[in-house]
C-alpha cells in the first residue's frame, strides 16, 4: 500500500511540470502589461524599468520560467507584485478558507444529494423519483450568483438571521466562522447535490436489480438493511470517486461565490491575480490547485482499496 | 431576590461600569488595496484607507481649499521656488517616535529616493528638504511649482514613523505605522483591514469611533445589500442605479459630491499606424466627433442623475472652468459639415473601451448618437488591463478612459496633455500648450494660473486630443446611525467628527 501511495506521488511531479509549463505560457500570452498595471494612475518611467528589472519582466519566458522552477522547488513560490507579500503566505493565508468552505459545501451536497439519490432509486419511477430529480435539475440550473444574492436578500437583509459578509477564520472564531460560511456553503453544495444525486441514483438503480438483493430480500432482511447495508455499501464506489473530483474542483477556488460573500479564498485570490497579470500569484495558485486535485484522486484510489477488499490484491 | 429580577440587575450594573460603549465602523470598498506603504500604493481605496490610518502635511477642504494637518502653516518664497512650513508640535506616531523636521526630512527623502517608490514625479520638483528647526522644515524647488502643495495634501505628504520604515524598508507596508487617528491592527488580504483609535492621537477629542473595519466587496449590488442587513455602517461608490432606492429607505442617507475627476475619450493622434485615420489626422473630424455627442443625454442615462456633463478637464462647478467653453449642445448639422469639409462621408472608428457594465452602457450610447453624424463606430471592449497596455502603447483609434481627479488643476489636465508625460494616451504634442500648462504650476497667484489654463483651453478646445464627457459623482450609503460624514470631492472618507450612535 505505501509503496504503491509513493508510486503514485512520484507519478505526479511530471504532471505538475507540464501544469506549470502550460500555465506560465499562457500567461504570458495575455496582452497587457502587469507593470503597467502595477504603476497604476503615476506611470514614472524609471520606476517602470525598476520593476521589470526587478522581477525579471525583461528576461526571455523560458528564462523566466527556469528562474521561477529553481525557486519553487526549493519552496519559493515568488512574491506578489501588487501587493508585495510572498505568494506562500498568501496562499496560507487562502488555503485553510477555501479548504473550510469546500469541507462545508461537501457536507451540504452529501446530506442533501445522497438521500435524495438513495430515495429515488429505491422509489424508481414513483412520483418521489420525479420530484428528486426536478430539485436535482433545479439545484443545477439555479446559477450560483443568482442564488447567492437571493440568499443574502432573503435570510441576511428580510431574517436577518446570518450574516451577508465578514468571514472570520474559524481557528480565531468557529462559531461565527461556520455562520458566516453556512450560506455559501449551501450554494455551492447545492449544485453539487444534483450531480450527486444522479450518480447515487444510477448506482443504487443497477445495485438493487442485481441477484444477491434478490437473495437478500428472499432470505426476508429488513428493507432499510437490504438498502442502507447491502446496496449502498456496494454503490458507493463511484460516489466516492465523483466526491473526491468535486472536492477538487472547490479547492479550485469558487469565483463567484467568493465574490458574492466576500470570502476570501482561491477563487477571488487567482481572478484578482489574472486581471492585474500578477503571474507569481497565478502560477503558485494552479500548483496549488493542482497538487490539491491530484492529492484527492489518490485519497480517492486509497479509498477504493479500504472499501473494497477484492482491490488489495491488485496492488 | 429572584434570579429573574437579579439578572437585568446584573446586566445594568456591567452596563454602567462600562460606560464607554465601544464603537465600531464597517466600511465596504469596491476595492481591496493594495501595499499599504504611502510610498508605494497605487490604488484609490489604499488612500482611503489612509485618511484613516496616516496623516499627512496638510489636507483638503470641501471646497478643495488646502488645510493645516500635520504643518500649521506654511509660506512660499517670492521666486516660488522655497516652500516653509512649520509643523505642529505634541504629535506622536503610532509607535511612539516623535513627530518633528527630520521626520518630515527623512520620510521625503524616502518617498524621493526608496526604488520602489510611485511618489517619484511628484515630489520631481524637490531638491532639497532640510530641518530649519525642530519645529520647522523647509522644501527648496529646482523649479517654482506650486503644485506640490496638493501632492503634499496626499501620499506624498503621509507621514510615516521613520523608526519603523528605516526597519521595515520596503516591506513597510505589511505594518505600517504612522500618525493618523487609527492605527493599523491587520489585514487580510481581500477580505479586511482593521484599525483601532490612537490614543495619542493630537486631534482625539473629535475621534468618536474605536475601531475601522475596511471590507473590500467588489460587486456593488452584494455591497448595499450588506449594508442594509447591517453587516456594514457605510459603503462607498454605490452605483448610480441604487441611488433613488437609498434615498426611499428610511434605514439609510445618501451622500453624494461631484468629484474632481472626468470621463474621458482618447484620441490617438500619435505617429502609430493606428492613428493614421481621419480621427488621428484631422482635427475637424475630432471636432465633429465631439459635437456628435448629447453629454447631458448620455450622463442623465447612464449615472441616472448623478454626475454632470462636462467638456474640459474641470468640472462646470470648479473655480478652474473656461466659462468661454460651455459644455455645448449637441449639433448634428455642424458635425455633418464638419465632416463634409474634411472631406468624409462616414468615418469607421474602432472605439476601446473596458468590459464593466457602465462604461459599455455609456459608449454604447455614444456609439448610436455620433452615427448620425457619420461615424460608424465599432466597440472594442477588453478588460482593463489590456486596455491600460493598448492606450499607453498607442496601438489604438480611440479609447474611454477615466480619471479619479485630482485637488489641484494641474493633477488633472498637465500629464495628460504635456508632450511625451507619463500619461499622455492620446500622444498629443503641441509647445504652446506644454508652455501655458508649465506656467500654470509656476504662479502662486491663482488668477494667473487661471489664465494660463484657459489660454490652453482655447487651444485644446480646437485640436480636441481628447474629449472630455462629463465628471462622476462620488456617492455615498450610509447607516442612519451615522453621523458626521461630510463628503469631499476627492471622495475620500475621513473619519474625523464622525459618530455611531448605538
Amino acid at each position: 500500500m505505501f509503496s504503491y501511495i509513493v508510486k503514485r506521488l512520484l507519478v505526479a511531479i511530471p504532471t505538475l511540470l507540464i501544469i506549470s509549463v502550460f500555465v506560465f505560457s499562457l500567461q504570458k500570452l495575455l496582452p497587457g502589461d502587469p507593470v503597467l498595471a502595477m504603476a497604476g494612475e503615476e506611470r514614472d518611467p524609471q520606476l517602470i524599468e525598476y520593476l521589470r528589472e526587478k522581477y525579471r519582466l525583461n528576461d526571455p519566458v523560458p528564462i523566466q520560467y527556469i528562474h521561477w522552477l529553481g525557486s519553487a522547488v526549493q519552496g519559493d513560490l515568488g512574491m506578489s507584485l501588487r501587493t508585495n507579500q510572498p505568494v506562500l503566505t498568501l496562499v496560507a493565508q487562502k488555503l485553510p478558507v477555501t479548504v473550510q468552505l469546500a469541507i462545508m459545501s461537501m457536507l451540504f451536497a452529501f446530506a442533501i444529494g445522497i438521500p435524495m439519490g438513495i430515495l429515488a432509486a429505491v422509489k424508481k419511477n414513483t412520483a418521489l423519483d420525479y420530484v428528486a430529480n426536478v430539485v436535482a435539475l433545479s439545484g443545477l440550473s439555479i446559477p450560483n450568483f443568482w442564488l447567492g444574492i437571493m440568499l443574502i436578500l432573503l435570510v441576511s437583509v428580510h431574517l436577518g438571521w446570518l450574516p451577508a459578509s465578514g468571514y472570520r477564520p474559524f481557528f480565531e472564531d468557529p462559531l461565527n466562522s461556520i455562520k458566516t460560511m453556512l450560506m455559501p456553503a449551501f450554494v455551492l453544495g447545492n449544485a453539487l447535490a444534483a450531480t450527486l444525486m444522479r450518480h447515487t441514483r444510477s448506482a443504487m438503480v443497477s445495485v438493487l436489480s442485481a441477484d444477491y438483493i434478490r437473495t437478500a430480500r428472499a432470505k426476508g432482511l429488513a428493507e432499510r438493511s437490504v438498502v442502507l447495508e447491502h446496496s449502498f455499501r456496494n454503490a458507493v464506489l463511484p460516489i466516492v470517486t465523483l466526491s473526491a473530483l468535486l472536492f477538487g474542483e472547490l479547492l479550485a477556488g469558487a469565483v463567484l461565490t467568493e465574490q458574492i460573500f466576500t470570502i476570501p479564498g482561491f477563487g477571488k485570490l487567482i481572478v484578482d491575480a489574472v486581471f492585474t497579470r500578477d503571474y507569481a500569484v497565478v502560477q503558485g495558485v494552479v500548483l496549488c490547485t493542482a497538487v490539491g486535485f491530484i492529492l484527492m484522486n489518490l485519497v480517492a484510489d486509497v479509498l477504493y482499496v479500504v472499501l473494497n477488499p477484492r482491490m488489495r490484491a491488485s496492488l | 431576590m429572584k434570579i429573574a429580577k437579579l439578572l437585568p440587575a446584573l446586566v445594568s450594573t456591567v452596563l454602567l461600569a462600562f460606560p464607554a460603549y465601544a464603537a465600531e465602523l464597517k466600511i465596504g470598498l469596491q476595492d481591496d488595496a493594495d501595499v499599504l506603504d504611502p510610498a508605494q500604493s497605487q490604488t484609490f481605496v489604499g488612500r482611503i484607507v489612509y485618511t484613516a490610518l496616516c496623516d499627512k502635511l496638510v489636507d483638503i477642504s470641501p471646497d478643495l481649499k488646502i488645510v493645516p494637518q500635520l504643518a500649521t502653516e506654511w509660506n512660499w518664497s517670492d521666486d516660488g521656488k522655497e516652500l516653509t512650513m512649520k509643523l505642529r508640535e505634541g504629535v506622536k506616531f503610532h509607535d511612539g517616535t516623535p513627530f518633528n523636521a527630520e521626520a518630515v526630512v527623512y520620510d521625503i527623502e524616502r518617498s524621493m529616493t526608496l526604488p520602489e517608490s510611485r511618489r517619484k514625479s511628484e515630489l520631481k520638483s524637490v531638491e532639497k528638504v532640510e530641518a530649519v528647526s525642530e519645529y520647522e522644515v523647509k522644501f527648496t524647488l529646482n523649479n517654482p511649482d506650486v503644485t506640490l502643495l496638493a501632492s503634499l495634501s496626499d501620499r506624498a505628504g503621509m507621514m510615516v514613523s521613520p523608526t519603523a520604515a528605516k526597519e521595515m524598508g520596503a516591506n513597510f507596508g505589511n505594518k505600517p505605522v504612522c500618525s493618523g487617528p487609527f492605527k493599523f491592527v491587520e489585514r487580510v488580504q481581500q477580505s479586511r483591514i482593521v484599525l483601532e483609535k490612537f490614543e495619542d492621537y493630537w486631534n482625539k477629542d473629535n475621534i468618536f469611533i474605536d475601531k475601522v473595519t475596511y471590507l473590500p466587496i467588489p460587486d456593488t449590488t452584494v455591497r448595499l445589500a450588506n449594508l442594509r442587513a447591517g453587516d456594514l455602517d457605510m459603503i462607498e461608490r454605490l452605483a448610480a442605479s441604487d441611488a433613488e432606492s437609498v434615498k426611499s429607505d428610511p434605514n439609510l442617507s445618501y451622500e453624494s459630491v461631484v468629484g474632481t475627476g472626468w470621463l474621458g475619450i482618447y484620441f490617438n493622434v500619435g505617429d502609430d499606424p493606428k492613428a493614421d485615420n481621419p480621427l488621428g489626422k484631422d482635427k475637424r473630424v475630432r471636432q465633429a466627433f465631439s459635437l456628435a455627442i448629447d453629454r447631458e443625454a448620455a450622463n442623465q442615462i447612464v449615472y441616472e442623475g448623478t454626475s454632470m456633463a462636462g467638456n474640459q478637464p474641470f468640472s462646470p462647478k470648479s473655480p478652474w472652468y473656461d466659462s468661454n467653453f460651455p459644455v455645448p449642445a449637441r449639433d448634428i448639422e455642424k458635425a455633418k459639415a464638419l465632416l463634409k469639409e474634411a472631406g468624409h462621408d462616414r468615418v469607421p472608428v474602432e472605439m476601446l473601451v473596458t468590459n464593466n457594465p457602465v462604461a459599455m452602457q455609456f459608449m454604447q450610447i455614444v456609439q448610436s448618437m455620433v452615427a448620425e453624424a457619420g461615424f460608424d463606430v465599432s466597440l472594442k471592449t477588453t478588460e482593463f488591463t489590456t486596455l491600460l497596455d493598448e492606450m499607453s502603447a498607442g496601438t489604438y483609434q480611440v479609447g474611454r478612459a477615466d480619471w479619479s481627479g485630482r485637488s489641484d488643476p494641474d493633477g488633472n489636465i498637465h500629464q495628460f496633455l504635456t508632450c511625451k508625460a507619463a500619461l499622455n494616451d492620446s500622444k498629443y504634442c503641441n509647445p504652446e500648450v506644454d508652455k501655458l500648462l508649465n506656467e500654470g504650476r509656476q504662479s502662486p497667484d491663482n488668477a494667473v494660473r487661471k489664465q494660463k489654463y484657459d489660454e490652453a483651453m482655447a487651444i485644446l478646445q480646437d485640436d480636441v486630443p481628447m474629449t472630455f464627457i462629463g465628471h462622476q459623482a462620488w456617492i455615498w450609503a450610509l447607516n442612519k446611525k451615522v453621523s458626521g460624514f461630510v463628503p469631499t470631492p476627492d471622495g475620500m472618507i475621513r473619519l474625523v467628527g464622525v459618530k455611531k450612535a448605538d
